[in-house]
């Protein structure tokens, strides 16, 4: 469990969480494209208050989860009075400012990045990931995962049953948040060492489209996008690496290229041929051989 | 105090690329409900194209350098093609079958599907460093009481402005205009009252790839410099200048393109270079918050769907 693999089991942990940050707030139809934003808030918190005041590694990780939630809290709160695309735009503006507001104080290192002193060992994130895991299932399961879905599947008549619309969308996008924020904090344990280019607005869309991709219908559909993209890109990597023309020297940065252009064109396809992802309520209940309730 | 003014003038100039993309994406939302991400992209494709066929020629050894001029044009022309293509995949699939609360989005995902795909090839394709884009007439400079005003940044903007007047009056009296606006009050309706909605939605595509065409083309000129991520630095701020002016208004375009053009160049004056995203997003935040339709939007946008 040491080296390449268990970086790697690293990065699919944190990128599951992240999953779910952004899932919680699609599940109830509002896209966030601000994940890495508010994962960079979470880090941000979570390693200053380690360096700088030396708080102890959990209550500075449950301090950037919470700045993390409060933030998404407040934007979701005053953004969700209309409706349309404001709640995407705003957390499109929200990634753009927060990187741009990185930059420019000195205190989180700016363009130069920060060091963060205290460490987290690979399995606690692990656990944690799978802990995260099982209480969104519960939630999924709970009065409050059911008013989640009545809205994925229909705001309106949702709003008719007497489901408390706004507030739900609210709630779940700010528990996003939290997410988001333990995922930056403990990206910022493991790695030691935070910079403002690990969380640009392309690190926010990459995250949304794997969730989208995997598909919102289920609790399952993020766990799979997840899984996928963090593992196909590194066997990529690899055949890339072995291929017998000069390619050996690729570097790093024209690999990370054609990794987007393939997850592009893997997402054009999928809204063409299957929008609502890889993992579906039907075919997961076919998967399962179990009777499913016809959709309209 | 004439330096500030300076620096209004400047924001000025600035603004009518700001203005130009602005119009690109409120057409496709105004229009179609649909905030197309693409667009920036688009905008740095023009761009760094021309670059290309000014410097090398067509591709394949067809021809050999080209005329600044007709380098731009060819760029413009590959834009309008793309965006074609980006309707073709995108647009087409929006009537979801699926009933799902994020089916509204399927056009939005696609395009930054495409965003990903553009951004990178054009990465691989010709790099990440600034190219130099000559034109004879870069030092073009006319001075009004001791304002420096550079000659083809004046004549961009009154080409932007053109530009929107030329699409406010087509939008207002030709047929095609009107099977436009019946298509943003409700689309089903407008196709029962015998409007071909899918010949008229490419004329959507064809005229914002058209703005982000003409938008790469006057940065290109004006600052005879263009990058791969001009798109991402320079093309997402109309959209803050489209928030700001109000979602799906044209002449919330020019007020809020400028508005950013000059917040910009302010901040850079008062503040130095790198706080302008912080400030021109941060404020786009506030914006949100305080006042979401925007300067001149009304409330219907982004609620229909077609």
């Amino acid at each position: 469990m040491t080296g390449y693999l268990g970086g790697m089991l690293v990065i699919l942990s944190l990128n599951i969480i992240l999953a779910y940050a952004v899932f919680l707030p699609v599940a109830t139809g509002q896209l966030n494209l601000g994940g890495a934003a508010f994962q960079a808030v979470g880090a941000y918190t979570a390693g200053i208050l380690s360096a700088e005041y030396d708080a102890p590694v959990i209550v500075s990780l449950f301090a950037g989860a919470a700045v993390s939630g409060v933030i998404s809290f407040v934007l979701a709160l005053s953004i969700l009075r209309t409706k349309g695309v404001y709640l995407v735009l705003a957390t499109f503006a929200f990634a753009q400012f927060v990187s741009g507001v990185i930059i420019n104080v000195d205190l989180l290192g700016g363009a130069l990045g920060m060091n963060v002193p205290d460490h987290i060992d690979g399995p606690i994130i692990a656990v944690a990931a799978v802990v995260i895991l099982l209480l969104v299932m519960l939630l999924m399961q709970a009065r409050f995962g059911l008013a989640m879905r009545a809205i994925h599947d229909d705001d309106v008549v949702a709003g008719l049953m007497g489901i408390e619309v706004r507030i739900t969308r609210v709630a779940a996008f700010t528990i996003g948040g939290v997410l988001a924020g333990i995922a930056g904090g403990l990206y910022a344990f493991y790695f030691n060492f935070i910079e403002v280019q690990s969380f640009d607005s392309l690190s926010s869309v990459y995250l949304l489209l794997f969730v989208l991709l995997g598909g919102t219908q289920t609790v399952w559909g993020p766990l799979v996008g997840a899984a996928f993209f963090t593992v196909v890109p590194e066997l990529f990597r690899y055949v890339v690496a072995h291929l017998p023309v000069g390619h050996a020297a690729s570097t790093g940065q024209l690999d990370t290229s054609w990794r987007f252009i393939i997850l592009g064109a893997i997402t054009v396809l999928m809204m063409v041929w299957r929008p609502e992802g890889v993992v579906t309520r039907t075919g997961l209940g076919r998967l399962l051989h179990r009777r499913v309730e016809k959709q309209a | 105090m004439i330096l500030i003014l300076q620096q209004i003038v400047n924001g000025v100039m600035l603004g009518a690329v700001y203005v130009t993309v602005a119009l690109a994406f409120n057409l496709t939302i105004g229009i179609l409900n649909f905030l197309n991400f693409t667009i920036p992209p688009l905008f740095m494709v023009t761009a760094m194209f021309a670059w290309a066929v000014a410097e090398h020629g067509l591709p394949f050894g067809l021809t050999g350098p080209l005329n600044w001029a007709l380098a731009l044009g060819v760029g413009i022309v590959l834009t309008i093609l793309i965006s074609l293509v980006v309707e073709r995949l995108t647009f087409r699939y929006m009537k979801a079958r699926y009933g799902d609360a994020t089916e509204h989005a399927i056009p939005l995902v696609s395009s930054l599907g495409f965003l990903l795909i553009l951004e990178n090839l054009v990465r691989i394709a010709y790099g990440t460093e600034p190219h130099r884009f000559a034109t004879p007439f870069q030092d073009l400079n006319i001075r009004v009481g001791g304002l420096i005003v550079s000659l083809p940044q004046l004549l961009s903007l009154f080409l932007a402005l053109a530009i929107v007047f030329g699409l406010s009056r087509m939008l207002a009296t030709t047929k095609t205009g009107r099977a436009l606006r019946s298509i943003a009050e409700n689309p089903d309706a407008s196709l029962l009252m015998g409007v071909d909605v899918s010949r008229i939605v490419p004329v959507v595509f064809v005229l914002s790839g058209l703005l982000c065409g003409v938008a790469g083309a006057i940065f290109a000129v004006n600052y005879g410099q263009v990058y791969s991520g001009m798109g991402n630095e320079i093309g997402n701020k109309a959209i803050a200048g489209m928030v700001l002016g109000g979602l799906g208004s044209i002449w919330g375009a020019i007020a809020g393109g400028v508005i950013v053009g000059v917040i910009e160049a302010m901040s850079v004056h008062l503040f130095g270079g790198d706080t302008v995203q912080a400030i021109v997003w941060g404020l786009l935040l506030v914006a949100l918050i305080v006042r979401p339709q925007g300067l001149f939007g009304h409330n219907a946008i982004g609620k229909g769907k077609l």
